[in-house]
């Protein structure tokens, strides 16, 4: 947001006052702070995790924008750049992490594995995009994307920070949030979410084998 | 020995005890074939009489239609020369082999990964749990006949996919929960009990009451990861404390476990190059040598010169890329909090420009095709690598030397301190600038010389302390050794061709097995492919050198500071993307 933009909320100022006094709104001045304070989470998964480091680094230096410092607790963080490839071991920690961060709080997920499991969706360990389980708020493609391209999606957050309102956001609404349930390794990954839908798909899969003539048994691994 | 007969080769111990021991007679195979009881007597003579004291290699292998599966070990001598290998087969259904690591103790990590992936039990490892996934989970996915959940086909191009190019989400098609996840037959989770990290405990809690009778003390676990700032990454170490002292530290792993093996065995040869680029993302030019050699190696293809010269120019632009890297890291674990590390950096992103000149990308290269490479210089990209090898990075070195080295904290913090002898590091199966920094000359390009290394006039370097000093002093001078080479290479650049015969987007391998290694940054990293003359590798297994390296982080650490534990993981110099694959 520009200076102008900022200060321009359609009130006239007196022009004897102009350039003393700046009249703006509660939102305005609210978000241009938050805007220009996003502090990132010290949390690297792979190989994005070196470009994030790149740009953090004196070239590109995303200091310029606003985003100081990172930190390496969840507390301190207001933006989870979720850099590289999301792993069924890993997503418990993640979600833990991200239940930790105070509100308000943001999600990027930089590259292709954190959005969808990029070239590494097939594998039995990947989860197909940290968004199944946390929210995202800005998408980065790439593989692993430039620091450029990072520093567009942190612009993009910018502006998406820039278009909230304190009357509708989350955090300012009665009770507390809900803290996102924390993934459980069973056999496979389970949501806690999806715990009745597992059962059921089970269910119906031992029935399938249990029936005579119906082909093949599910594939499905052999007992460990 | 009881017999007088000296052995002096494997043949020797092949024509005395012809009742345990063949050679291995599958075309395109070579080694030899050791009965399971006998391995750990044939292990002992090859290692004491023979000589062969660096384990490289644990693999396995599922043969499915011969209902056996096979582990394979690639060992070498540290004095140089080329591999001793040999296999052990066990029947498919009880897969029991013992464990070498009463002889090998650099097995234990290789031969927890083959007991995760392939089910093959170790007797008498000290410490067999499952490594990458963890406790309870369903089936071993290397195995041939186990199914991913977003399983298609056997092998690569699906017919989905091409010719028609249909696209669509695997979500939607492929599993009945809409997500990569499968569940045994009538499996309720309500009931589930997450066996969680008893086992990894159970191993720490034995040591944990023998603390000080007297004084009474406590003995704590703690644990470090896998979200913190100085792991480098995803990584994990439980460690066992009393006070500030370490007592046990064990690695845990497997929080980036991303299927390269499984991924790289339904992919096309070709396909599994740039994959090769996101093992070691920040030298992925030095996977993408190992793998060309493996495979050329099959395929009997020899790259023309330009591009050899190319091939090496790359692959120590690289190696400077790393160490200026790993330097800068290891400040920031001393607490020298980012100011070496951006001195680094800059140099760095010189060399990354170079490749995304080359290569079109700063990171992921891609630069390797069997039989050659796939793009020249392009104008103007000579004279800048002739700018950064002969005026910058010499003089940068000098500053960062000037900065570092004779630094007080830096000596008082590093000296003395995760020392490893050269006898432990051999025994650890360490590579590369940590097994130098031993007092072990072992490096490959000399040891074993592949591509045109034996034309160039380097040093291997050497430090004999065996502390966390003088691996970043191996660091520091095998970048100016590397200087040296890429000066060299620019001199002798011939012109020519870049690639031998026409650039396919598909080969066909012939069938056998072969072992391809390169003095990676980190150490020695091996690809290790089975073909059965098809379009995709039957095997594909990489030798990672930092997953190895790890062995020897918990006798550096184990009687140090907690506080030394992260210098001597980043003196380490591990990559979790190549530790976890």
């Amino acid at each position: 947001m520009s200076t102008e933009e900022l200060n321009t909320p359609g009130m006239q100022v007196p022009p004897e006052l102009q350039n003393q006094v700046s009249i703006t709104t509660l939102n305005r001045i609210y978000n241009w702070s938050r805007r220009n304070s996003l502090w990132p989470m010290m949390f690297g998964l792979a190989c994005c995790a070196i470009e994030m480091i790149c740009a953090a680094a004196a070239r590109y230096d995303f200091a310029r924008f606003g985003f100081e410092v990172m930190r390496p607790s969840p507390r301190q963080a207001d933006v989870m750049i979720v850099s590289g490839t999301v792993t069924k071991k890993m997503i418990p920690q993640i979600v833990r992490l991200y239940n930790q961060m105070p509100e308000p709080k943001y999600v990027i997920a930089m590259g292709a594995c954190a959005s969808g499991g990029g070239p590494f969706k097939e594998g039995y360990n990947v989860v197909s995009g940290v968004d199944k389980f946390i929210p995202v708020d800005v998408y980065i493609p790439g593989c692993p994307p430039t620091p450029q391209a990072l520093l567009n999606g942190m612009i993009t957050l910018q502006k998406k920070v820039d278009n909230e309102s304190l009357k509708e956001v989350r955090w300012y609404k009665k009770g507390a949030s809900e803290p996102i349930p924390v993934p459980v390794l069973g056999p496979d990954l389970m949501d806690p979410r999806k715990f009745g839908l597992i059962k059921e798909e089970s269910q119906k899969m031992l029935e399938q084998q249990q029936m005579p003539g119906t082909g093949p048994a599910a594939e499905e691994a052999p007992a460990v | 020995m009881t017999d007088s007969m000296i052995l002096t080769d494997v043949s020797d111990i092949a024509a005395r005890y012809p009742e345990w021991i063949t050679a291995d007679g599958r075309p395109g195979y070579s080694g030899y074939i050791v009965a399971a009881d006998h391995l750990l007597e044939f292990c002992r003579m090859v290692r004491d009489d023979l000589d062969y004291d660096l384990l490289s290699m644990v693999a396995g292998v599922d043969y499915i239609t011969e209902n056996m599966m096979e582990v394979v070990y690639y060992v070498y001598k540290t004095t140089g020369g080329g591999a001793l290998v040999f296999k052990v087969q066990t029947p498919r259904d009880n897969p029991v082999v013992p464990s070498i690591f009463p002889i090998y103790p650099g097995a234990e990590l290789q031969e927890r990964e083959i007991y995760d992936l392939f089910g093959i039990n170790f007797e008498g490892h000290p410490d067999l749990r499952r490594i990458f996934l963890w406790e309870g989970f369903a089936g071993h996915p290397m195995r041939k006949d186990w199914k991913e959940p977003y399983y298609e086909e056997e092998l690569k191009p699906f017919k989905s996919r091409w010719p028609q190019g249909h696209v669509y989400r695997a979500e939607d098609e492929l599993t009945p929960l809409k997500d990569n996840v499968q569940f045994p037959a009538g499996f309720d989770p309500y009931d589930w009990e997450a066996e969680g990290e008893q086992m990894l405990y159970a191993q720490l809690r034995k040591l944990q009451n023998a603390g000080d009778e007297e004084l009474k003390t406590d003995r704590m676990i703690v644990n470090l990861g896998p979200q913190h700032p100085s792991t480098h990454g995803v990584f994990r170490m439980a460690a066992l404390i009393e006070g500030e002292q370490v007592v046990e530290l064990k690695p845990v792993v497997g929080y980036l476990h991303r299927n390269h093996e499984k991924i790289g065995e339904r992919n096309t040869w070709q396909q599994n190059m740039p994959f090769t680029d996101r093992l070691d993302y920040i030298s992925s030019i030095s996977n993408n040598f190992g793998y060309v050699l493996a495979v050329e190696k099959l395929m009997n293809v020899k790259p023309p010169e330009r591009a050899e010269y190319l091939r090496v120019l790359f692959a120590e632009l690289t190696r400077l890329s790393n160490h200026l890297m790993a330097v800068g890291f290891l400040l920031n674990d001393l607490g020298a909090y980012f100011t070496p590390a951006l001195y680094g950096l800059e140099e760095r992103e010189l060399i990354l420009d170079i490749f995304e000149i080359v290569t079109g990308s700063r990171m992921m290269c891609n630069y390797m095709r069997f039989g050659g490479v796939v793009r020249d210089l392009p104008e103007g990209s000579y004279e800048k690598i002739r700018d950064l090898a002969f005026d910058r990075l010499p003089r940068k070195i000098d500053d960062i030397d000037a900065y570092l080295t004779g630094n007080e904290i830096v000596r008082v913090r590093c000296e003395g301190i995760g020392v490893l002898t050269a006898e432990e590091a051999i025994k650890y199966s360490l590579t590369g600038p940590n097994l130098r920094a031993s007092g072990v000359p072992y490096d490959i390009r000399r040891a074993d010389p592949y591509s045109i290394y034996d034309r160039f006039d380097f040093d291997v370097v050497v430090r004999y302390h065996g502390d966390v000093y003088d691996r970043y002093l191996v660091r520091l001078e095998e970048m100016r050794q590397s200087i040296r080479i890429i000066q060299q290479a620019l001199k002798a650049i011939p012109e020519g061709p870049i690639m031998t015969g026409k650039s396919a987007y598909q080969v066909r391998v012939p069938a056998g097995e072969a072992y391809g290694r390169v003095e990676g940054p980190k150490g020695e990293l091996g690809f290790y492919v089975i073909s059965n003359g098809k379009g995709n590798p039957y095997r594909y297994h990489v030798r990672a050198p930092s997953f190895i390296n790890l062995h020897g982080l918990a006798p550096m650490s184990r009687g140090g500071k907690i506080a030394d534990v992260v210098v001597n993981l980043g003196a380490l110099d591990i990559v979790l993307g190549e530790i976890d694959r």
